[in-house]
């Protein structure tokens, strides 16, 4: 029996690291990115799909700190 | 392997009646037995090793309980001749488990590096001391020596002095100062592939779970696992302070009940709370000191094992209060460069300070619940995460005393003195200057 | 026939260098204002960048014209090769070379630009600062070589400009060393700009900001992890 096509998912990250509170990625796409008091990025983890898999590489690409990443979630084989 | 009968409770702490000292290496065999390091061509001899290590469940003891067998096979697949760190900053203030360690029985955590270097390949380790913690470099050094001058080392050992702040023994920064000379941690999205320095890979283990690993080489993984329990098997050591009239180190065994540690270091009865794991750990009201000491049940109860801390809060002080200068003290020690941590973490503090001194502001409780759900988590490293759930588990615990402090009551704790190991110097910088 | 053109393409030298500085200090400005944070709802600040980018461009547009025009004007002989080898030129060496510079320091943003993805962060700032350079170099050059210099309107234009440019960099300067004042007291690597009107944070130990680690080209965009290590991550 084949087993199952694993379903891959794509979600925003960002990289507290390189983040400086630019704040593009939630004018951008306020569907997954609020700012917090202070100016920083509070993701919601849900997956992308569709239309906003366009605005989040849109995120991703305007970051002056390249601090978006876009990750691909691989379900854990069996 | 071994079949010694040992005394269960004293297996890294133990040593001859009479002997105050570190051991030395005559001292260490004559206590613990020969013990053979495979060579690096014996890969059955190395396969075997690896299989005892992971039959014998042994949980790394720096904090973040990952199997160490599960740590070895990352490395080993990078095929690349790793490098081996030995960690034993030991940030927390209030543990003093890895300084006795180092202190008093060297070559067993020596013995358990150049069995790990043997089994992952490496060619050599580099053993990580704080800048301040002169005691323990110089009984290492002393025994480095020793080994070399009995020919028992196979690999270049050297001591590294990383300065001593709280995130400077977090693994990511740990590597990133041996490589870069900068203690930041880095974000690290995939725990599976490993540290590096240059191309190497880098496997961190904490001192005292190398002290364990040279016991389980020696002896096997049934007698490890005839200490503890099935899901934490061994023994671990634990740093008691506070209200007890023995402070100080402690072997037990995996699952031991937190009353029962206490009571072998004089802690008299009516605790208002205990701090169990560190200060990224959690406290545990009274009712709760029954919680054996091991990673599921503490867990269960909303603590953490951590590094095996123990902190008994006496009657007449303020858990809110000490929580504060917790807090504080945290919001201090952040490397500074996740945005959640710099800014959160002093927000937090302020608000638990307001709160111990009775002038919160009405908006003060459920600010402080929003920023603690908003902190957690979105730093690099688990730094806020941890301070997160201390302070959640103050609210908690002492939720009675956050109702009244609120409403603008001071309670006398505020004024007691503190029961924290807090460091009164100031925090060395994060990069040379 | 060249030289009734001559008059064309002098009439199209300047009118697109005085266009290129206007949008050139369009540009400036909003770089400066993206970079110190001054958004709000209405003006949001990737649209601030990408405005900046699109004027950037269109000042490239009428730089190339300018200097093409300029070159082929053969009233004066400029020569191909003071395009971008400064201070080469037989006709005033000193005023066409500094047009010079600003066009090379304007190709390398725009190449550095163009290249961001596959250059390190580091890197493309690094270049992207001499864009400061640029502006007043050009701004000099149009002052000192332009044939409407001592015009009126030309002063007007060129008042405005350095009076826009000067503003904005005044105000930055303030809110950096404000922001910078904040990020020490709580120790901060992090470059951000605190929130005005943010809560007082309390009182700190400063502890002195290291430089933030470097970032290489090649850190990966998409990155695929096992959702089972994720969970194990967590304590």
């Amino acid at each position: 029996m084949t087993p199952p096509r694993q379903r891959v998912s794509i979600r925003v990250r960002v990289d507290p690291v390189a983040c400086d509170a630019y704040g593009f990625c939630a004018e951008i796409l306020p569907e997954r990115v609020r700012l917090d008091e202070w100016g920083y990025p509070i993701v919601d983890g849900t997956p992308i799909s569709g239309e906003l898999m366009e605005l989040a590489t849109r995120a991703a690409a305007e970051c002056p700190r390249r601090a978006v990443l876009l990750e691909r979630v691989v379900p854990a084989a069996r | 392997m071994s079949a010694m009968a040992l005394d269960t409770a004293d297996r890294l702490l133990r040593r001859p009646a009479g002997i105050t000292g570190p051991l030395d290496l005559a001292t260490h065999l004559s206590v613990h037995g020969p013990l053979s390091v495979p060579h690096r061509d014996d890969r059955s001899q190395r396969t075997e090793l690896l299989h005892a290590v992971a039959r014998s469940g042994l949980l790394g003891r720096g904090g973040a309980g990952f199997p160490s067998a599960v740590k070895w096979d990352a490395v080993e697949r990078t095929g690349r001749r790793p490098l081996l760190v030995v960690n034993a900053m030991e940030g927390e203030p209030a543990s003093a488990k890895d300084r006795v360690l180092l202190t008093y029985a060297p070559h067993l955590m020596l013995d358990g590096a150049e069995v790990a270097a043997a089994v992952i390949g490496a060619g050599e380790v580099v053993v990580c001391i704080a800048d301040d913690n002169h005691g323990a470099a110089a009984s290492v050094e002393t025994a480095l020596a020793e080994r070399f001058r009995a020919m028992r080392s196979r690999r270049r050992i050297t001591i590294e002095r990383p300065p001593a702040r709280y995130v400077a023994g977090e693994e990511s920064a740990l590597v990133n100062w041996i490589d870069t000379r900068r203690s930041l941690p880095s974000l690290r999205i995939d725990k599976s592939v490993p540290l590096t320095v240059g191309r190497r890979p880098v496997l961190v283990h904490n001192a005292e779970t190398l002290s364990q690993l040279a016991l389980i080489a020696r002896h096997g993984p049934d007698w490890f696992r005839t200490a503890g329990t099935s899901d934490a098997p061994g023994t671990t050591l634990v740093t008691v302070s506070g209200a007890v009239r023995h402070p100080g180190v402690v072997e037990v065994e995996l699952g031991t009940p937190v009353q029962d540690i206490l009571a072998r270091t004089g802690s008299d009865a009516g605790l208002a709370a205990v701090l169990v794991g560190g200060y990224g750990g959690a406290w545990l009201g009274p009712d709760q000191l029954m919680t054996p000491y091991a990673p599921g049940s503490l867990a269960a109860a909303g603590a953490t094992h951590g590094v095996g801390i123990l902190i008994a809060l006496p009657t007449v002080s303020c858990g809110i209060a000490e929580t504060a200068r917790i807090a504080r003290y945290m919001a201090g020690q952040s490397a500074g460069q996740c945005g959640p941590c710099v800014y959160g973490l002093p927000a937090i503090a302020d608000d638990l300070e307001l709160l111990g001194a009775g002038r919160a502001d009405p908006g003060l409780p459920d600010r402080l619940t929003r920023r603690l759900g908003e902190v957690d988590g979105r730093g690099a490293c688990r730094h806020p995460d941890g301070v997160v759930r201390l302070v959640r588990s103050a609210l908690t615990v002492f939720a009675d005393d956050a109702r009244a402090h609120a409403a603008g009551h001071v309670c006398r704790g505020h004024a007691a003195a503190t029961v924290l190991a807090l460091p009164l110097r100031r925090p060395t910088p994060v990069r040379p200057s | 026939m060249l030289a009734t053109s001559s008059t064309a393409f002098w009439y199209t030298t300047r009118a697109t260098g005085i266009v290129a500085l206007i949008l050139l200090t369009a540009t400036m400005v909003l770089g400066i204002l993206t970079a110190g944070r001054a958004k709000s709802r209405a003006w949001p600040a990737f649209a601030q960048a990408e405005l900046h980018k699109r004027i950037s461009i269109m000042a490239m547009v009428f730089v190339t014209i300018h200097v093409l025009t300029s070159v082929l004007d053969t009233y004066v002989h400029l020569g191909w090769l003071s395009i971008v080898v400064p201070f080469s030129s037989p006709y005033q060496p000193l005023w066409t070379g500094l047009g010079t510079v600003a066009v090379d320091l304007m190709i390398a943003v725009a190449v550095s630009s163009a290249l961001r993805q596959r250059i390190s962060p580091h890197t493309w700032r690094g270049i992207h600062w001499l864009a400061y350079g640029s502006w007043p170099v050009a701004m000099a050059h149009s002052l000192g070589e332009g044939t409407d210099a001592s015009k009126l309107w030309m002063d007007a234009i060129a008042a405005v400009s350095v009076l826009a440019v000067a503003g904005a960099l005044a105000w930055r300067i303030a809110d950096h060393t404000r922001a910078k004042d904040e990020a020490l007291r709580v120790g901060a690597t992090t470059r951000a700009v605190p929130p005005r009107g943010a809560p007082p944070v309390g009182r700190q130990v400063p502890t002195p900001s290291g430089r933030p680690p470097a970032r290489n080209a090649s850190s990966p965009r998409v990155v695929t992890t096992s959702t089972r290590l994720l969970e194990k991550d967590r304590p």
